[in-house]
């Protein structure tokens, strides 16, 4: 269970001051959830997630996961919680001059693995997520999908409970953006990662989350089961989120 | 035509040989150690940046400042200011051996600037990504950082070289030997042209040749390309 209470971070701004990216943020995620946060552009979204595995340094709260505080690890303390929290990202940051193979592997290579140990899980890895037969290849001759693939054949490398994704399907079209959620979803089935997933997208948590919270101009409106907030929104910004899909629709 | 060159070449054939090689010692020795000190200065300049991977502000402006400054100075002047360094710490102020210590000075801030700018240009969020692994900060330099950045490093490497040889013809101003010394001596003092020309057509393959093994290792090793 991670829970998350009183979170602030504030950023240092060119010529003196700080600048509120979040604050007073009260989450709690359960072991298995798929867990959704939604708001527009710059309402805090990926400060919030980058907290989590401090990439950034909160400014003040805790985050607490399986109740041991994290926000004040240091060192290798910090090292070994990042190694066992998995991060997909937006544009999907794979090395380019690395195999699609060697880049799943990276994570235990970092970690110490030895190499028949990291081959065999790298390889594993690419067969759960479709890609068993491209392990040579680079990630410039695959598509947008398959290289988002990799990055989450990636992120599952050391066997984490968490995976962090941070809006990884905004790149990515409807077609492809529904087989990534799908992938997410069977992760999340079959292994019982719990997942955090960034979108600005609605229909995102509507197909995969279980949970979602609502984060507008730096706070949390409001959290809760997805069936309840999407049957009775409470907020301004949850309606208009809403109101795009039907719009679309 | 023919005899003419033939003429030339068994007068002047050895000696343009001779001093070919020395230039090509000069560019090899100073391309060798301006790299074993300057790649881990640039790699430092580059990670000590405050969006990089260990920020240390003061560090990284001291290690830019004196960068500056051994790049603000023209090499001529760099070189007969160390002359009685050069002499202490190689026994010779000139000849290949005086040479090298100023060229290896003058080149080694060049180079720091030259790595740091390839590594700049690394993704931020591949460096973020291994971040967020957990990967330490030479960890990211070995294993992200480096090799990300080697198709740059490589085309980084030839301008670097280039530099170098450029720098090698002026070290024949006082008598360092090789192909810049040898246009001086014969071209410039004895007054004969052809050999100012054979040395500068010597120089200009050179650098051809450097340019074109660079660029082409490069397209090479670089996986961004689609095959
Ligand atoms: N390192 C930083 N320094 C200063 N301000 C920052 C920094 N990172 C983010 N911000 C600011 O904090 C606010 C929230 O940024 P954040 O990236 O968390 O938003 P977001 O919800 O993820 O937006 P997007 O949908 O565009 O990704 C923005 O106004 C942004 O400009
Ligand atoms: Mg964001």
């Amino acid at each position: 269970m991670i829970k998350i209470q009183g979170l602030t971070k504030a950023y240092p701004v060119k010529g003196g001051g700080t600048f509120t990216a979040i604050e007073g943020i009260d989450l709690t995620v359960h072991d298995g959830d798929i867990f959704g946060i939604i708001g527009m552009s710059g309402a805090g979204k990926s400060t919030l997630v980058r907290c989590i595995n401090l990439l950034e340094q909160p400014t003040q709260g805790s985050i607490q996961i399986d109740g041991i505080e994290v926000t004040a690890a240091r060192g290798k303390d910090l090292l070994a919680l990042r190694r066992k929290i998995g991060m997909v990202f937006q544009k999907f940051n794979l090395l380019m001059q690395r195999t699609i193979l060697d880049n799943v592997a990276l994570p235990l290579e970092i970690a110490g693995v030895d190499r028949a140990a990291r081959e065999t899980r790298a390889k594993e890895l690419l067969e759960l997520v479709g890609l068993g037969d491209q392990g040579s290849k680079y990630p410039a001759q695959l598509s947008g999908g398959q290289q988002q693939r990799v990055s989450i054949a990636r992120a599952l490398a050391n066997h984490p409970s968490l995976i962090l994704c941070d809006e990884p399907t905004s790149a990515l079209d409807s077609l492809t953006t529904n087989s990534i959620l799908k992938l997410l979803r069977d992760i999340n089935r079959q292994l019982g990662v719990t997942i955090i997933i960034i979108t600005h997208e609605i229909s995102v948590v509507e197909k995969i989350c279980n949970r979602v919270a609502v984060i507008d101009s730096s706070v949390i409106v409001e959290q809760g089961d997805v069936a309840d907030i999407m049957a009775h929104p409470q907020e301004e910004i949850t309606k208009k989120l809403l109101g795009e899909v039907s719009w679309d629709a | 035509m023919l005899e003419a060159l033939s003429a030339f070449f068994a007068q002047y054939g050895d000696l343009l040989w001779q001093e070919t090689i020395d230039t090509l010692i000069m560019v090899t020795v100073t391309t060798v150690f301006a790299y074993v000190l300057g790649l881990p200065l640039g790699v430092l300049l580059n990670i000590t940046r405050p969006d990089g991977i260990w920020p240390h502000k003061g560090f990284n402006s001291v290690v830019g400042w004196i960068t500056n400054l051994g790049r603000s100075l023209p090499f001529l002047i760099l070189m007969i200011l160390l002359l009685d360094f050069t002499k202490l710490l190689v026994g010779t102020k000139i000849g290949v051996l005086g040479a090298i210590p100023p060229l290896i000075i003058s080149a080694t801030p060049f180079v720091a600037r030259m790595v740091e700018t390839s590594l700049a240009e690394v993704d931020s969020g591949v460096q973020e990504a291994a971040q967020s692994m957990g990967a330490t900060v030479p960890q990211i330099v070995f294993k992200v950082l480096l090799p990300e950045a080697m198709p740059s490093l490589m085309l980084g490497g030839s301008i670097s070289m280039v530099t170098i040889l450029a720098y090698t013809a002026i070290a024949g101003v006082i008598g360092a030997g090789g192909l810049g010394d040898l246009a001086i001596r014969y071209g410039y003092n004895r007054k004969v042209a052809s050999m100012m020309w054979a040395s500068v057509i010597i120089l200009v393959i050179m650098v051809q040749i450097i340019q074109s093994v660079f660029s082409l290792l490069s397209r090479k090793i670089d996986k961004r390309i689609r095959l």
